[in-house]
């Protein structure tokens, strides 16, 4: 089964105005930025963005952000983006922030076939307004349903042609979560081999949940927070 | 005096435990990293997905693909390992972490924690805060007494929106240690030369004294 599509352009084609998306990624780690940029240069608009964060203003969904393509952010944390806090301020961008654990969750549930669950995280809270609450072991729970895409969007480190991928340290994150549930699920990686390369043992998200893949043309991986300690 | 953010740190890492999975916030919580007591063995998880958290690395050694919670470049000890965000909060929801040190804006005496937002001002989100105060067993608080503007932090109710309820038992500040029960701060410890009038002053929620009251050592 060869998913393998040869250009960003063709990887991203059916997206359209107002769908829903997944984007992969912790901070800027593991983004799917050759993606990202090509949605820039659509234009597609009306966008419903699920992703644990925003980006910066100027890498990342920031991007999209910046030209005004997002309607509505589904995200656990979103500072570092002035633009953001901008938009959400002034009331012309939606935005819905949900706990982490429940948010990834979320999506693993979307794309394993459980409509909704039970979670401790956030009971007594705003995030629970709202939401059915039931008492399991003495502990009071709240009823969280499930996260579905239009098109899930993540990055891995090494893909085959069958969509099979493996992530590298953190950048795994959201994206084997994010590529269950997405409709259509497209994987940018940086390095794309034969069917047959991969240790079947060490593959992490295995291609069923994948139905487009392409070797991205150029990472930056830009760092957020450059930390470092003297020799 | 009081304790400065090291100070505090300092003190928190008297309560590990060998063998204990640890998960430290932003902010002085991940101080605390640098004061693990001899013969004692931790491993950090940061809920980004890393389990075996090690120091940031050496200049020209960041690694893009590999950061901490804060998005800090770090490195990784042997034996560590990596996971996705689902395996990471069934790691925290499951109870399988057995402490978490957190910061906090304020925590009142019944345990409710708030320390994601502030109406109008700032909205950054709870990243996985909820979720950590809700499953966690073991949370220790790390934040100043007082704010910035000499208000208490430790009150009766928070007024600030909530991260979680009834869930917070043990607070270090630059002032004290003091555990939660029964609704009230428990006066454990206090720093090194600050008077129990002192912490009694600046803390506005009820505050339960029990004969002398020991100075911390550090």
């Amino acid at each position: 089964m060869n998913k393998v599509v040869t250009t960003v352009s063709e990887a991203v084609r059916g997206i359209e105005d107002n769908m829903t998306l997944m984007l992969g990624g912790f901070g800027l780690c593991g983004i799917p930025e050759n993606s990202i940029a090509e949605l820039v240069r659509t234009g597609v608009s009306g966008l419903t963005c699920i992703s644990n964060n925003a980006g910066v203003d100027d890498f990342g969904l920031g991007l999209l952000l910046q030209n005004k393509q997002i309607k509505k952010m589904i995200s656990s944390y979103v500072g570092e983006n002035d633009e953001f806090e901008r938009q959400m301020l002034s009331g012309e961008l939606e935005v819905d922030l949900i706990p982490q654990g429940s948010l990834a969750e979320r999506c693993r549930a979307g794309g394993a076939g459980i409509p909704a669950f039970y979670t401790p995280a956030g009971y007594g809270t705003e995030v629970a307004e709202g939401k059915e609450v039931r008492v399991f072991n003495g502990k009071p729970h709240i009823l969280e349903s499930a996260l579905h895409a239009d098109y899930a969007i993540v990055k891995a480190w090494k893909g085959d042609t069958e969509g099979n991928l493996v992530f590298k340290a953190t950048a795994r994150n959201f994206n084997p979560m994010m590529a269950m549930a997405g409709k259509i699920t497209i994987a940018e990686v940086e390095e794309l081999v034969p069917a047959g390369t991969l240790n079947p043992n060490e593959i992490h998200t295995p291609g069923i949940f994948v139905q487009r893949i392409f070797q991205g043309a150029r990472f930056e991986k830009r760092i957020e927070q450059r930390t470092t300690r003297t020799r | 005096m009081a304790l400065d953010k090291n100070g505090i740190a300092q003190r928190i890492a008297q309560e590990l435990r060998d063998g204990w999975y640890v998960n430290l916030g932003i902010g002085i919580p991940t101080l605390v990293a640098n004061y693990i007591p001899e013969g004692i063995e931790v491993e950090f998880q940061s809920e980004n997905g890393v389990l075996g958290m090690g120091p940031f690395p050496f200049e020209g050694e960041e690694d893009a693909d590999l950061i901490n919670a804060g998005k800090q470049t770090i490195t990784t000890m042997k034996g560590a390992s990596f996971f996705d965000s689902a395996t990471s909060f069934a790691m925290i929801r499951g109870q399988h972490v057995q402490l978490t040190v957190l910061g906090a804006m304020e925590v009142s005496e019944n345990g409710d924690i708030a320390n994601w937002k502030i109406p109008g001002k700032m909205v950054k989100g709870m990243g996985g805060a909820m979720d950590l105060v809700a499953s966690a067993d073991n949370i220790i608080v790390a934040m100043m007494h007082s704010n910035r503007a000499g208000v208490s932090k430790l009150l009766k109710n928070c007024s600030l929106p909530l991260t979680g309820v009834a869930c917070v038992k043990k607070v270090v500040t630059d002032l004290a240690v003091l555990e939660i029960k029964e609704g009230a701060f428990h006066l454990v410890e206090r720093a090194p030369g600050v008077s129990v009038e002192e912490i009694k002053s600046k803390t506005e929620g009820s505050l339960i004294i029990n004969g002398e009251v020991p100075e911390m050592s550090l």
